[in-house]
Order: C-alpha cells, then structure tokens, then sequence
C-alpha cells in the first residue's frame, strides 16, 4: 500500500523526485481518512513556500484539511484536472491524483522526510 | 445529567459493514459505509436504507390526547384523518423552536410524535409537564427502532421485502400491518428529497428487517449521505437552521404554525409574523466546489448580513449549497452575497429552497 521511491511526511503528504521537480500530492491513508474529496484549492504557479507552510486545501463533504509543503521549494505546476476532478486524489493518490511539483525546492529537506520503512511504521503507530 | 454515548440496534452491524462511526446527538452512528458521493447517488438513483433508531418515539393514548397534543403543537389536530402524519412543531412561550416534529395520529386517542435524537430529554421533560392527567405518555425510542428507506427503487423493495403492496401508499400516510413475529408501521416520509419510507419494528426486530434489506440489494447510506441529501432537499436541521433563538417566521416555516386555534408559542408566533422578522432563512448556491460551513460570515456589498447554518459539496449540482440566515433587507431571492470563509471569499446567490426533489 505504501509506494517504493517515494517519501512522505507525518502529515500524509508524499514526494517523488522527477528530475530537476519535485512532485507532491497526499497519501493513500490521507484520502481514505478525508473521504470523498470535492474540492481542491490548487496552489497557484510561481508561489514560493517555506517546508510546513500550507501548499493547498483539500475538502470533503465533512471538513477542509491543509495539505503542507514536505520541503520548500516554488510551485512549477498545478494538477489543473483536479479543479473539476477531486475524485482523481481519492482514485489514484499517487498517480493522477498528484497536486503540484516544486521547483527550486530544497535538497536538504528531503533527508528530513520518511522513508515508506518508516512511513509504514508511522501508521502503525498511530 | 451524565453524557454516556447510545447505541442503535444496528450497531453491530455497522461495525461489521467497516462504517465510519462517529458521535451525533448522544449516539454512536454511521457517518459512510462505502462513501458519501456513493451512497448520496444510489439514494437519488436507486433505494438506500438509513439507521434512524437514535430519534425520540413517544406514544400518547387516552381521551384527553387530541385536547392535550393540539395545545403543545403546532400541528393542526383536528383536520388530521386517522393514518395520517403532519410535520410541525414544538414551541416554547415565545414562539421559540423547542423541536421539529412529526405527528402520527392513529385515532383520536392513540398518537406517536417523532422528535430528533439531540433534544429528546428535554421535549419529554417539557411534555410530560404539560399533559392532562387523563393522558398516558409513553417514551418508545428504546422499545422502537426506525430505518429509512429511501430512493425511486424503494416503495418496490419495501413492498418485496415485506410483502405487502406499498407503492400506492401516499406521502404522509401510514400503516400499520403483521408480517411474521414483527408489527410494523410504515410511513411514507423521509428527509432526502426522494420516494421512500420510514419503517418502525420493536428494537429487536430491527436488525432482522435491515438483514432482509440489505439481501434485496438496498444499500446502507449513513448520516454524510443523510445530511447533503436533506440541504438539497431544503430541509432543515434542528440545532443549524432552527432552535430556541428562532421562530418558524425566521425560518420562513410559519405555515406548519398555522393552526387558529391556541397553542403554546401561538401568540409569540403571531406577533413576530405582525413585526416582519429581522432575519430570514435563505438558501444559497455558489459559484465553484468550494464549500460553505456553519459559521461563516454572509456579506452584502461588503457588509455584515448574515451567517451560514450549514453547508456542503451538491453532488446533483455539482456546487456548494446550504442555508444561511441573512438580514430581511439583504434576503431577497437571487440576492448576490460573498461567504466568507476565513481563507476564502467565496461568490453565492440566494434561491427559493429546495433545490431538488422528487419526493411526491
């Protein structure tokens, strides 16, 4: 259930390095957690953010939940599809459902996050 | 008094079923099984079953029940025929919303009045002080239980189901008939904006009929479902868009107060119509997918008007809705207004409630 090449964060976001990008969207157990997503405030292109500044909203029809950047870094796109589409991030998280990729992000914040290792053992955790 | 949380019949199988549960009204209730968009559009597509075993049951019988009833609600008791339900109220003194009701006459001497789950202490506190001496008060909620069948597939599913032909069964009538061990009463009422039907058995018979149900192929929807279902339907919700701090005038319900014969609240119902409210009950529809909640702030032209009640993703929509109470002058419909929701500022229009339904 926890993806191999990825790193996430305590708060249910995930990462994947894409050559120069970094690609962000929410984890599995996030978007199962939320339920039905029917709205994301999508991140707009060129905002700059510090790790742990709110890079997006996601909302279900219960609640509105942050979704942190896992690193700093400067929004380079927006998944536009899910203006209409929210579903994807429930369908696929870690596929068509990503959120937004950084560019100019920080390398060194990267050795902050989890491992899926240690990402499964969060969960079970908790 | 000590909170300890309630179960239904059906908790066990809602355990069973994986449900999401959460905490409403005292009790521990499914929130989704499958999901909220799934069970929303298998209730306006096809028949879903609901748990409604945490509302209040009281049943009144005697000779002085009609007299007793007709002074503490705001329903019309005399033009009531036998088998047939009305949706009204309690109020208090001052014309405040103690609960909303619905009445069930079986004769002039035998009623049941169904009351939400939150408020069903302090409505039997409040009723059983004013009764006649000559009527019996009985609270069956625990010896009752209730589901909600709803959708354009239930009438055929019940009457399959039970076996007994219910599809002619008009809305806000009811029966009450034997099928095996189990009495049951069957209404055809609901809070979804859909076909469908209440069905009442005695606790332990509940579990049965939701086995038989959900073998016919009704789908278990829980209170997410329930909710979005009743803000399209228009309906509202005790303790969102009524309470004590407001008359059915505010919330544009007077005609379900409209008896002309005395009732507690009466007078303070009938000065409040004479003054014009200062606030009114509004629905509202937004621009985008971004919901509105209870507690945001409602502006017009950038002044203070109003605040939400509730709100949420439409999915029949496909944009946020909900309701708002707003200032008389400000509550028009088709009045432009801007939700705003501590992040966002979110563009929404007032419109006549409901939004859908296909209850009749």
């Amino acid at each position: 259930m926890i993806p191999e090449g990825l790193q996430y964060t305590k708060d249910h976001e995930w990462v994947r390095v894409d050559g120069a990008e970094l690609v962000v969207g929410i984890t599995h157990h996030a978007q199962e957690a939320l339920g039905d997503l029917t709205f994301v405030d999508l991140p707009k292109v060129g905002k700059t953010v510090k790790a742990h500044d709110s890079l997006s909203v996601v909302e279900s029809h219960k609640a509105a939940s942050d979704v942190y950047a896992p690193v700093a870094g400067t929004v380079a796109a927006a998944n536009s599809a899910l203006a209409t589409e929210p579903e994807r991030i429930n369908r696929d998280p870690y596929g068509e459902g990503w959120i937004c990729r950084l560019k100019d992000w920080d390398r060194n914040g990267l050795k902050t996050l989890l491992t899926p290792a240690q990402y499964t053992q969060f969960l079970a955790s908790t | 008094m000590p909170t300890m949380i309630q179960y239904t019949p059906l908790h066990g199988r809602h355990q069973a079923l994986e449900a999401r549960l959460i905490e409403f009204g005292g009790w521990m209730m499914p929130v989704q099984y499958e999901g909220i968009q799934a069970e929303h559009v298998a209730t306006r597509k096809a028949v879903t079953v609901f748990d409604t075993c945490h509302m209040g049951r009281f049943r009144f019988e005697g000779s002085g029940a009609i007299e007793s009833l007709s002074h503490l609600l705001s329903q019309d008791l005399r033009t009531l025929r036998d088998g047939v339900c009305r949706y009204g109220f309690l109020l208090n003194d001052d014309g405040g919303v103690l609960d909303d009701t619905i009445v069930y006459r079986f004769d002039a001497e035998h009623w049941m009045l169904v009351v939400n789950a939150g408020t069903r202490a302090k409505d039997r506190a409040w009723i059983t002080a004013r009764l006649a001496g000559s009527v019996t008060f009985e609270d069956a909620s625990d010896r009752l239980g209730k589901v909600d069948v709803q959708g354009p597939r239930s009438l055929e599913v019940v009457s399959t189901v039970l076996g007994r032909d219910l599809t002619m069964l008009p809305y806000f009538r009811f029966v009450e008939f034997t099928r095996g061990k189990d009495r049951l009463l069957v209404s055809r009422t609901g809070y979804t904006g859909e076909k469908g039907v209440e069905i009442y058995a005695t606790a332990d018979r509940i579990g049965p009929l939701w086995d038989d149900l959900l073998a016919a192929g009704v789908k278990p929807a829980g209170l997410g479902a329930r909710d979005t279902l009743r803000l399209e339907a228009g309906l509202p919700l005790y303790g969102h868009e009524l309470g004590e701090d407001v008359t059915p005038v505010e919330a544009g319900m007077e005609r379900y107060a409209a008896k002309s014969e005395p009732f507690v609240g009466r007078e303070a119902v009938l000065r409040r119509l004479a003054a014009g409210p200062a606030k009114r009950l509004c629905g509202f529809k937004t621009t985008g997918r971004q919901a509105a909640r209870a507690g945001h702030r409602v502006l017009v032209a950038g002044q203070e008007a109003g605040v939400v009640t509730s709100g949420s993703f439409s999915p029949t929509l496909q944009c946020a809705i909900g309701f708002a109470y707003v200032a008389t002058p400000h509550a028009p419909l088709g009045t432009r207004v801007t939700i705003d929701t501590g992040r966002a500022a979110l563009d929404a229009e007032l419109v006549q409630m409901p939004l859908y339904s296909a209850v009749k």
